[in-house]
């Protein structure tokens, strides 16, 4: 590899023996990448030091402390190490608990304590504690051409084709490394000839609700896989909303990390410049058919139309989505044997708060939680065996996890199975 | 009966020299959600692999998929003591790179002949992954004669 006398120096210890180490994964996770060399990066989102009672006991003989789970578990280091600050912008993704309302999630106080421990410490070393799976609602949005280490597919996927930021789908032992070092191999995204399309999806039938998008990108998600879509066809400009339903779905059904959309995604003027001047490898048709075979897929999971849970907020609900939410459950009531839960970003619902969005919809008998969710954090409330939701991300994550049945629809649909306790919806 | 030996030659992801029994699947494999790191249990549910353990084995497959929560998933079943011996694999992403240097795991890519077409479960893999060459004891002949 091509180091600089800045990296060199971070390997050689001269900058202290937790940069070295970290520089050290670094430079064995880009040679297992066959990458040449490290490009700066002013943009990290992770998991760092995020402690569970399993590496706690684990690391009991370093003490069992938050910078043991650093030095072993994050930086992958047989010695204890001192942990220094953050040498770059560095934010904490979701987390496991909502540290208002974890009694109601069901979790053990003692695996509480240890989180909120663990995020103390995280903080205490410079980093952001946005705990959320949408940093871009949540005050950290990359700029153009900006090199990231971001962890969390519908963060990633947002990062590339949105803003046109730059980043590889990261793990928590490689953005804890580069929060230290602020270095990340220069590999697949952060090159230009990685960014270009493979695969062409015409659009012929409209793409207009949020649920159409997510619709649409579950289904490109299973046509294209791991590879890059151009999409061109029948849609309005997405808002916020839409792109993130959609690049949540397309990397939950394959492994989406970057789409091209035609006269909307920066990178994107047109289809030729999306492809780079080469001809897409195939090209795949979304009309009135296919989005009817999504929709049927996506319920192919539930049979009962009683209805015990319903979630929302995956990704992270934005602000107008609580506003909706509230609109819908003003001055009525969920139904006695259905429980509502609505995820959110710490920012957000602080905001929620403020215009009294969180206090309507808490009025109602739901519940506006943060910091995670129910696939996250493995939790539904007790007994749920069918549950309700409006995003496809969940719906193909939620069942397979939690062994229980899900119907997927509108946010309208989902909030009136919460009110009547039962599943009424219906491709429109 | 005679012995039949295969060599692969490919790229070193990381080094060590291993060896025993080949797991093949020609599935992608999901980490977070996809696998107990306790046990090394395949859990996903449509995948060919499921309620089978890697476990010592020497893991032969495309590649990682799914969630950027793979490495920590494989690096817990290193901390298990359910981690697979060796890993050989056809698709580089940052997910199986990251995985492969944290569990320590001697992995090989790259090869000059597609290791899915030469290996089968229960063969017996040596992998020299500072050299990049992995050896294939194909086991004993079966009355399909495939091999």
């Amino acid at each position: 590899m091509k180091l600089t006398d800045a990296e060199k120096a971070m390997l050689d210890g001269s900058l202290g023996k937790a940069r070295q180490k970290a520089m050290q994964l670094l430079v064995r996770y880009a040679e297992a990448l066959g990458a040449q060399r490290f490009v700066e990066t002013t943009n990290v989102a992770g998991v760092p030091g995020a402690a569970t009672p399993f590496l706690q006991r684990h690391y009991q003989q370093s003490g069992g402390t938050y910078a043991a789970i650093f030095s072993h578990f994050d930086l992958d280091s047989d010695e204890l190490l001192e942990v220094p600050q953050a040498v770059t912008p560095t934010c904490h993704l979701q987390g496991g608990y909502d540290p208002q309302n974890w009694q109601l999630l069901g979790a053990a106080p003692d695996a509480v304590r240890l989180a909120q421990g663990s995020e103390a410490f995280i903080q205490d070393h410079g980093v952001k504690i946005l705990k959320t799976c949408t940093p871009y609602l949540a005050g950290n949005v990359p700029q153009r051409g900006e090199h990231c280490a971001w962890m969390e597919s519908s963060a990633v996927v947002y990062c590339n084709s949105v803003l046109g930021a730059r980043t590889n789908t990261e793990g928590r032992e490689s953005t804890s490394a580069a929060m230290l070092t602020g270095r990340i191999p220069d590999w697949g995204f952060h090159r230009d000839e990685f960014r270009y399309g493979t695969h062409l999806v015409e659009i012929d039938f409209p793409v207009e609700s949020v649920m159409d998008w997510g619709m649409l990108g579950y289904f490109v998600g299973a046509a294209v896989e791991e590879r890059i879509p151009v999409l061109r066809g029948r849609y309005a400009t997405p808002d916020l909303i839409r792109h993130k339903h959609f690049g949540a779905a397309a990397a939950s059904s394959g492994g989406v990390e970057m789409y091209h959309l035609v006269g909307v995604t920066p990178e994107a003027p047109s289809a030729e410049a999306a492809l780079g001047g080469k001809r897409a490898l195939e090209t795949f048709h979304y009309g009135e058919q296919a989005r009817r075979e999504v929709y049927r897929d996506l319920n192919s999971k539930a049979s009962d139309s009683k209805v015990d849970f319903v979630m929302l907020g995956c990704p992270h609900a934005a602000l107008e989505q609580l506003r909706e939410a509230a609109r819908l459950l003003d001055g009525r009531r969920v139904h006695g044997n259905t429980a509502l839960w609505i995820f959110t970003s710490r920012a957000v619902k602080l905001e929620a708060e403020r215009e009294g969005v969180v206090q309507t919809i808490r009025a109602s008998g739901a519940a506006v939680l943060t910091d995670t969710c129910s696939a996250i954090g493995q939790v539904v409330p007790p007994g749920t065996k069918v549950v309700a939701l409006d995003s496809a991300k969940q719906t193909h994550y939620l069942p397979a996890i939690m062994g229980i049945q899900a119907w997927f629809g509108t946010t309208s649909d989902c909030i009136d199975a919460a009110l009547t306790g039962q599943w009424h919806g219906e491709l429109k | 009966m005679t012995e039949r030996v295969i060599a692969l030659r490919g790229r070193t992801v990381v080094g060590g020299v291993a060896e025993g029994e080949a797991l093949v699947t020609r599935q992608t494999i999901s980490g977070w959600g996809g696998v107990n790191p306790m046990t090394g249990v395949i859990l996903e549910t449509r995948h060919e692999l499921r309620g089978q353990s890697f476990k010592d084995k020497i893991l032969v497959f495309p590649g990682a998929k799914g969630s950027s929560g793979w490495s920590v998933v494989f690096h817990m079943s290193r901390l298990a003591g359910a981690a697979p011996k060796a890993m050989i694999f056809n698709e580089m992403t940052t997910k199986i790179a990251l995985g492969a240097v944290v569990m320590r795991c001697p992995s090989v890519t790259d090869f000059d002949q597609d290791p899915l077409d030469v290996i089968e479960t229960g063969d017996w893999v040596r992998v020299d992954a500072d050299a990049g060459v992995v050896q294939v004891h194909k086991r004993a002949a079966r009355a399909s004669g495939q091999g």
